[in-house]
């Protein structure tokens, strides 16, 4: 492409999604149906602005669906697959199965093959990841009952493709002329002509690299990025691994989105999580954006023109079979009728899978393209319909039942830290290890590679990652979390993070650690919650251990300390409002700390002054005997 | 409308199954100050001044707490030793709490009958609560008979439910001055005025 036509490209489709999006916003509709109007309009049956390129557009923005399922894959905690086994198997299995077998069924009524049934049917059991979640995310509802429902099914169905794209080969059917697949991610691959059980080995054999790569070499290697301290080279080493992974599952003509979602799962244990989630994220933003232009744009409005019904009778029976089975899996799992309708229209669409296996299919001749491109068409129409089912039954069928799901407190589904520890060196790990004996478990920053490193040899896990940058608190659940402890060692920073926090997350609760009292006063003024001085705790323990050696008593001692240090927090806020003057600061500090010295000695030597007098006699005596001693 | 201050301590409330019941929602009736002294006072370091004001500004005081070793759990001790200053609780100038009523809610693990001569425990509740009945007589205040959940050890979720509804009748009783003192101060418990009419 030159480059003018490069530009112009670019251009269009930029201006078309700064257009349709923020206008289907505005009306209600969500962004997903806003980027694919935009699509339908500038492609080529429209406009025209894009045309057979729109192919190109389309495998190349297939990318953000690549990079969102490695995102998926990186906040799988395999202790959240455990909670939610019942609904991902259940629920997920159940659906993937009988909607296959269903739609197989339809298949094989209307005259096909069963294996081209069997292909058909997997296919379609499959639901669209990306406008799912980016639909549920934007209507608040990824964190409530349906959501996590329909998240789980999701998760069923991406961990399922690898066995369907493993099955297919064996669906091929003799007599069918294989067509020259010119998708991007099945050019000719070197393993064609390969046997299938070489494939199948070849497959695996790949899968356990990805694996034991991510849990040996992605570590160290990122480690060395880190400590070169460049924000930039992390970003480019992420797209790099994410890229690398695709290559590499493409080359062997597999699903370059299933290798990344499996790098995903291995890289959610590592300590570059968050440092990684939040450097892809707006690429896949934008990709993925980009990918629903594509959807749009690709749908063959020729195809549709020449045999409506087929096409639409199609489309309705995927959704209505897909709806069907959803809702009535979802009754058997016991879900409200609000929550199971949000769910069941959900997830009623085509999946992107569908694009990947479709041409998969035509290129094992299980499918002859005749018979793939009005599915890919359905597929497409499905998708777009989404946005439209979930407004429709938002606008029109939930309002007669009148409840509304509200969203669950810390669920299945979140994350069960609802602290964050920003600083892990001594002071933030012992506040850790404090915490951690007491059954509540932090979510741990630090931003020192070699001490990650060092902390995750002691089983701690600590994520590599700077608090003081929005995108990465919010990586670290930030948005959810109760409380932030700041215990960086930088004064500077701890200021830095203060800011940020009060800026993007106003209600979140923060204790910070601070070095100093001008660091204190600067730290209320910006409205950390509570300040605790480093110093404070262990410098009047070390006065009371002088008092003790002195001969004082030792409770005496140590409620001397206790008192002592009550006064001095009750000082640092009324000085926190005059500590940029430094006279006046001088003056009020000085006044304060005579005055506590004044009232803690007069109490050791005047009896009548002390607030102990319950434990002194000398009144009582007065009073109702007589002093002998 | 008297006001009252009940002066709970529980050392390991987050264990508690009964006291919380009891103390649930008490903080939300009016004319009622719930004060946790082992939420307010962790260190033990009460703070007399405050201690004193609360007081002052309320009728009656009621000690609420599990009866450890036929006494009070140790920050009500430090309560008793700090806050009853000679010159202020008592003594020819303290008149700071005359005319004021007190008692305890208690609860504990024997039943009633272990609390008598022949019982396991040689001495009745009012006997072993002498020192705080001495501490009202002392301090010129008026003092009421206990408030006694027994046998805490077997106890069903159903009789605590009822306990619960009888505290807070007494409560609303001694809030509004709707119970009749003299019936009250023939009884041993405060229990019985409503149990056995």
């Amino acid at each position: 492409m030159e480059q003018g036509g490069f530009f112009f490209q670019a251009l269009v489709y930029l201006a078309a999604a700064v257009i349709a999006v923020p206008v289907a916003k505005k009306l209600g509709l969500g962004s997903v149906l806003g980027y694919l109007i935009a699509g339908i309009i500038i492609g080529p049956f429209l406009f025209g602005f894009i045309g057979e390129e729109g192919q190109d557009v389309m495998h190349f923005a297939e990318f953000g669906v690549v990079m969102m399922l490695f995102l998926v894959g990186l906040e799988l905690q395999p202790s959240m697959i455990w909670k939610l086994r019942k609904s991902i198997f259940g629920l997920g299995g159940f659906q993937t199965g009988i909607t296959a077998a269903i739609i197989m069924g339809i298949a094989i009524i209307m005259g096909f093959a069963w294996q081209t049934g069997m292909a058909i049917g997997l296919t379609f059991a499959l639901s669209s990841t990306a406008i799912v979640i980016q639909s549920l995310n934007e209507k608040g509802l990824m964190k409530t009952e349906a959501g996590q429902n329909a998240f789980s099914v999701l998760l069923f169905q991406d961990i399922a493709v690898i066995p369907i794209l493993a099955i297919l080969p064996y669906l091929a059917i003799k007599g069918l002329v294989p067509e020259t697949a010119d998708a991007a991610h099945h050019a000719t691959t070197w393993v064609d002509g390969w046997p299938i059980w070489g494939k199948s080995l070849l497959t695996l054999g790949v899968i356990s690299t990805i694996v034991f790569a991510g849990k040996y070499l992605i570590s160290p290697a990122f480690r060395l990025i880190a400590k070169a301290d460049l924000r930039e080279l992390f970003t480019i080493a992420a797209l790099l691994l994410v890229i690398s992974t695709a290559a590499l599952m493409t080359m062997i003509g597999l699903s370059p989105a299933l290798g990344t979602f499996v790098a995903g799962v291995v890289l959610a244990q590592s300590e570059y999580r968050h440092e990684l989630e939040t450097d892809i994220e707006p690429f896949k933003g934008l990709l993925l954006g980009l990918f629903f232009i594509a959807v749009g744009a690709s749908i063959d409005f020729h195809l549709i023109a020449e045999s409506p019904k087929i096409i639409f009778g199609l489309v309705a029976i995927l959704i209505t079979v897909k709806f069907v089975v959803l809702f009535v899996i979802g009754y058997f799992f016991k879900m409200g009728l609000d929550k199971n309708l949000i769910f069941s229209f959900s997830l009623a669409q085509g999946g992107e899978f569908a694009f990947v296996l479709l041409s998969f299919a035509t290129s094992n001749s299980i499918l002859s393209s005749d018979v793939a491109n009005p599915l890919i068409a359905v597929v497409a129409i499905s998708m777009a319909l989404t946005p439209l089912l979930m407004l429709f039954n938002e606008k029109l069928i939930q309002p007669r039942f009148g409840t509304k799901e509200s969203v669950k407190e810390a669920d299945e589904m979140q994350e069960d830290k609802k602290v964050i520890i920003a600083g892990f060196g001594r002071y933030g790990s012992t506040i850790g290890r404090f915490l951690q004996t007491n059954g509540v478990y932090a979510t741990y920053l630090d931003i020192d590679p070699d001490n990650v490193d060092l902390l995750r040899k002691f089983g701690l896990k600590v994520f590599y990652g700077d608090a003081s940058r929005h995108d990465l608190l919010n990586a670290a659940g930030a948005a959810e979390a109760d409380l932030l402890i700041i215990a960086v060692d930088d004064p500077e920073k701890t200021k830095e993070i203060v800011a940020v926090v009060k800026k993007h997350y106003p209600k979140l609760k923060m204790i910070v650690r601070s070095q100093s009292f001008f660091g204190a006063y600067s730290l209320i003024e910006q409205g950390a919650d509570r300040i605790q001085l480093e110093f404070l705790d262990s410098a009047l323990r070390m006065g009371t251990d002088a008092l003790c050696n002195l001969g004082h008593r030792r409770h005496e001692s140590f409620r001397a300390s206790k008192t002592y240090r009550k006064n001095v927090e009750k000082f640092i806020p009324e000085l926190s409002e005059v500590w940029q003057d430094r006279s006046l600061l001088i003056s009020e500090a000085k006044k304060r700390m005579q005055f506590l010295e004044k009232s803690m000695l007069q109490e050791k030597e005047d009896f009548h002054k002390e607030k102990d007098i319950g434990w002194d006699a000398s009144d009582i005596i007065k009073e109702f005997g007589e002093d002998k001693i | 409308m008297k006001k009252i201050l009940i002066l709970f301590a529980h050392p390991a409330f987050q264990k508690s199954r009964i006291n919380k019941i009891l103390i649930q929602g008490l903080d939300d009736i009016e004319g009622i100050t719930l004060h946790d002294l082992y939420q307010a006072y962790p260190e033990m370091d009460i703070d007399i001044e405050s201690e004193q004001r609360l007081v002052d500004a309320h009728d009656i005081v009621i000690f609420h707490h599990p009866f450890y070793w036929y006494s009070t759990p140790a920050i009500l001790k430090e309560w008793q030793d700090l806050v009853l200053k000679h010159g202020w609780a008592y003594g020819h100038e303290g008149k700071n709490l005359k005319g004021k009523f007190i008692f305890q809610v208690l609860t504990a693990g024997g039943e009633r009958m272990a609390y008598c001569q022949q019982g396991y425990n040689k001495f009745t509740i009012r006997q072993l609560l002498s020192p705080f009945e001495q501490m009202a007589n002392l301090c010129k205040m008026n003092y009421l008979p206990p408030f006694v959940v027994h046998g805490t050890h077997s106890i069903t979720m159903q009789e605590v439910l009822e306990h619960k509804t009888t505290y807070l009748e007494l409560l609303a009783g001694l809030r509004d001055e709707t119970i009749n003192l003299d019936d009250l101060a023939n009884r041993e418990y405060f229990n019985d005025y409503f149990t056995q009419k």
